[in-house]
């Protein structure tokens, strides 16, 4: 019986304690019309050799690519420290740390990720995390209403991620508010002031500002921020972390700062993964943190004045509040985040610069060279951090068919998300890509265009 | 010793990133930020004996008996970890062509099939992250449902008063008032009460059964048809369906629509805090609003997401993915260990150790709260008596459990019971465990009788004793700042 120790005589025994003749007896207070006949779509149980087996025959399947798609989510090198520690069992196995005294090294790790993350986006606190970046945009945006009291519009350029403005429009409509989509410029890929006065003619609630966009390009975040808080609107920020070691912190954005920063927190050593589980990371200004949802661990002191964590705050949280809660949320993504602090301390201040930097290098590198070929041109005029979009002299989804043919994912089709941007590839290098690399993509797309173009 | 105060200015792990500085950029310098965030500066040893070392204060499934009631701390077997960490599962780009993942995704396809089958419901979306986001989607549902019948008087959802805090928030967040119905004395919801609480303004019933008490709801049947003349809709909170695994299928207990822990029953790690996984399942009606995206087989036997194009009906995107991909792996290996065979296997000996703990724990003189009930997967032991006579609550024995090495039991929950203790002896802990635990019990039983002054003061042995949560929230310190 697979991870079951009981021995025939223990469970006689046990019936015997009990005062059962079978253990099919416990289960007497079912009615017997609900008590279900056989599985028949459950497969026999394997031993763990054949599940290996089945399971490296399915990821040979899937097997290994040059990849060159961001979108979101980023390939960096995860040092094997992280996912050593982090699978200790005693991190990987344990549960929520409501029992402090019982919990303390996760409780301080989660502070020193909550110490690192304000600083990271220039914020004065930190939760514990929420489950991804679009889930944490739609929190922030929950949370900017709930702290502007009069207004429930929410402003979102179409520069940010589509599918984060999906996540946005199904968690927030539930509660009667308005997503508004705002335009960007189609020569820059940024969205500009000007273009966007009419929209700030009726109050809102917040402006939602993603730094780099989804394109990769820079918004003019001092300018944006300035011009919501005239209209006493909050600002969001969605930020890359990664970026943020060379950027300029959303908490120092204009003259006041973004109010809330938000963002998918995988750049920070979790690994790709298909999608999950990743973790959505949210900070704040002082002033907003009881509007704040999630865990927020806090230091405080024992019965001998040694230092300690707990878990604080509860007062916002559905366990409590119940109906009152700030959000429903209960579980976070603890384990992702415990990788992301093993991953920010390896990397340190330094680390975490050098590999922002050869990302946007790389990239910049890359559409450098790709300009050169015929018919191939960057999408939009601004600059970007490590991804790019850029237009191609033919059907992207074929070029990208291609290019996977060579085991290059050449990445990602706009087509689909921005009807209006034909042919666009957004193309993503990051520090994990040599010149080699490069080279061979730019040759096998030179090669493939010249085919194309024949 | 914080990590930041290990830091030294200037040290720096050579291996873990590019040795040369990248000279290319062009990024305005208006947007450079001008202080460096305050990471530490550690070495790769100091990194790694730093958070070992706080691993070492953790308990844990993997070092300590962890009967946490509700939450199914269950032995998270390794080889769903390894297996799932597989570099070509790690390495795909959630992007990546279809064609690409046809592994990872036929992994998928079959999960969805298998809690299908288990859970007697018509189709399965896994993409939920968490339990409360399960739960979210499932009454998102619900609402949509009524919203396309042009049913929108419905504007309230019932929920027992023993449920998780997480139903009430979550048909708040789905912009619904809660209807609070009370529990009889014998643990079951209050016929009458439901009953006075139905009507053509309700849309639906979130019930978790076995209920939080430890108790099956055993007229479930009955609430069902109440809930569904009115015209609501019925919705199952799994948290407890270890209980009743391969026993009962929620679509025969007549719910709509239901979400399962994966991180409970389908032993995928709680990682000390998440993340969890909780697909959602429903019955015929609801199969159009299902979240996407969800994995189909096509004619020719290749995996494919459905998207916004194949059901237009969906309430829609939850995650910026398909939620947690890895978490599902996990599962997915769970299952393929145990087989069909295991599934029933889960709830029977899950249900033996609970009742064999109640049982020992009540001839050792505890008080237990629904005495005339089986026990579920899960029993209460309420403390009243002798809180009124010694003073010692339910969380100072909590408390000093943790210093005999065990995890205390959910304590103060469910609220309806004075002075609790939930506790849940998952199916793959011993006879001998849960002996030395009764055995634990009884000392402790002892001491308040003779020293309660000790008993009150837990927990002794920890590398803490009790921490001051009041000064946590008075006197907020959410972040380290270093000396100036």
């Amino acid at each position: 019986m697979p991870f079951i120790p009981h021995t025939e005589e223990d469970i006689a025994e046990m019936l015997a304690k009990i005062g059962a003749s079978s253990i099919e007896e416990l289960f007497d207070e079912i009615p017997p019309e609900l008590k279900s006949g056989k599985l028949t779509r459950v497969p026999p149980g394997l031993t763990e050799m054949e599940v290996t087996r089945l399971m490296l025959e399915r990821a040979q399947a899937d097997g290994f690519y040059s990849n060159f798609i961001g979108a979101g989510a980023y390939d960096h090198h995860i040092p094997a420290a992280v996912w050593q520690i982090t699978t200790r069992g005693e991190f990987y196995s344990s549960y929520t740390p409501y029992q402090a005294e019982a919990s303390q090294g996760t409780l301080q790790l989660l502070y020193e990720f909550q110490t690192m993350m304000a600083s990271l986006t220039g914020m004065d606190v930190s939760n514990a995390s929420l489950y991804d970046g679009a889930s944490a945009l739609a929190e922030a945006a929950l949370m900017a209403v709930r702290q502007h009291k009069t207004s429930r519009r929410i402003l979102i350029p179409k520069t940010a991620h589509p599918n984060y403005r999906k996540v946005l429009r199904a968690i927030v409509s539930n509660q009667q508010i308005e997503v508004v989509e705002i335009p960007f410029c189609e020569e820059s890929g940024q969205v500009l002031v000007e273009q966007i006065e009419s929209f700030g003619q009726e109050e809102f609630a917040a402006l939602v500002i993603p730094q780099p966009n989804f394109f990769g390009v820079f918004e003019q975040v001092d300018a944006l921020t300035n011009w919501a808080h005239q209209k006493n609107a909050l600002v969001i920020a969605v930020v890359n972390p990664m970026a943020l070691a060379l950027l300029t912190p959303p908490g120092e954005w204009g003259d006041r700062g973004a109010d809330i920063a938000v963002g998918e927190g995988q750049p920070l050593g979790i690994p790709l993964s298909s999608g999950g589980p990743y973790f959505g990371f949210m900070t704040c200004k002082e002033e907003l943190v009881r509007q704040m949802p999630g865990r927020i661990i806090g230091r405080t002191v024992d019965l001998d004045n040694k230092p300690g964590f707990v878990l604080t705050l509860q007062a916002r949280e559905q366990h409590i509040r119940r109906s009152k809660a700030t959000s429903n949320i209960c579980t976070n993504q603890g384990l992702m985040v415990t990788a992301a602090t093993i991953y920010m301390s390896l990397l340190g201040p330094d680390g975490l610069r050098r590999v922002a930097a050869q990302s946007h290098a790389n990239t910049l590198a890359l559409v450098e060279q790709l300009e050169k070929l015929p018919g191939v041109k960057r999408a939009f005029s601004a600059p970007f951090f490590h991804e790019a979009a850029i237009t191609l002299p033919g059907a992207v989804t074929e070029i990208l068919q291609a290019l996977k043919a060579q085991h290059i994912l050449g990445g990602l089709s706009l087509d689909e998300f921005y009807p209006g941007q034909r042919n666009t590839l957004l193309v993503c290098a990051t520090e994990t890509k040599t010149k080699a690399d490069l080279d061979q993509y730019v040759d096998v797309l030179s090669q493939i265009l010249k085919k194309i173009n024949k | 010793m914080l990590i930041f105060e290990h830091s030294r200015p200037g040290r720096r792990n050579y291996s873990q990133a590019p040795i040369t500085k990248a000279e290319k950029s062009n990024i305005p310098k208006n947007l450079l930020r001008k202080s460096p965030p305050l990471l530490p500066e550690v070495s790769e040893m100091d990194t790694v004996r730093h958070y070992t070392r706080l691993s070492q204060k953790n308990f844990s499934i993997d070092t300590e008996f962890y009967p946490l009631g509700s939450c199914t701390m269950k032995y998270n077997p390794r080889a769903c970890n390894a297996l799932a960490m597989l570099p070509q599962f790690l390495a795909r780009h959630p992007l990546a062509p279809e064609d690409s993942g046809q592994g990872f995704m036929a992994c998928m396809y079959e999960l969805q099939e298998i809690l299908k089958d288990v859970t007697g419901m018509a189709g399965v979306s896994l993409t939920p992250m968490a339990g409360a986001q399960g739960e979210l989607i499932g009454v998102m549902m619900i609402r949509a449902y009524h919203e396309a019948h042009g049913d929108t008087k419905r504007t309230e959802i019932i929920i027992p008063d023993a449920a998780h805090g997480t139903n009430p928030a979550t048909a708040v967040m789905c912009g619904y008032k809660v209807v609070e119905i009370a529990t009889d004395k014998e643990g079951d919801v209050d016929m009458d009460a439901l009953k006075a609480a139905v009507g053509p303004q309700t849309a639906g019933l979130m019930l978790t059964n076995p209920s939080t008490l430890g108790v099956f709801e055993k007229n479930v049947s009955e609430m069902s048809r109440i809930v569904h003349e009115a015209g609501g809709l019925l919705y199952y909170d799994g948290a407890n369906l270890n209980a009743v695994l391969g026993k009962v299928k929620p679509g025969d207990m007549g719910f709509d629509v239901i979400h399962i822990n994966l991180h409970k029953t389908f032993s995928t790690p709680h990682g000390g805090g998440g993340p969890g996984a909780a697909p959602v399942g429903v019955a015929e009606r609801l199969l159009p609003y299902l979240p996407i995206p969800t994995v189909t087989k096509t004619d020719k036997g290749a995996y494919r997401w459905l998207t916004e194009k194949d059901l237009p009906k969906s309430i829609g995107r939850l995650s910026a993915h398909m939620g947690n991909a890895g978490v599902l792996l996990r599962a997915y290996i769970y299952v393929r260990l145990l087989g069909f065979d295991g599934m029933h296997r889960i709830s029977e000996f899950a249900t033996l150790n609970a009742n064999y703990l109640m049982a020992q724990l009540r001839e050792a003189g505890f008080e237990i709260a629904y005495p005339t009930r089986r026990a579920s997967h899960e029993f209460i032991v309420t403390l009243k008596e002798i809180k009124d006579k010694t003073g010692v609550t339910a969380m100072n024995l909590a408390k000093r459990l943790l210093d005999k090495g065990y995890h205390a039991p959910t304590t103060y929950f469910p609220i309806l019971v004075p002075e609790c203790l939930l506790i849940e002896p998952a199916e793959t802990e011993s006879k001998e465990t849960l002996d030395a635990f009764v055995a634990a019990m009884k000392e402790i039983l002892v001491e308040i009788q003779k020293q309660p002054e000790m008993v009150k003061g837990a927990p002794h042995n920890m590398p803490l004793r009790k921490l001051d949560d009041v000064k946590a929230a008075r006197e907020l310190d959410l972040t380290w700042k270093p000396a100036s």
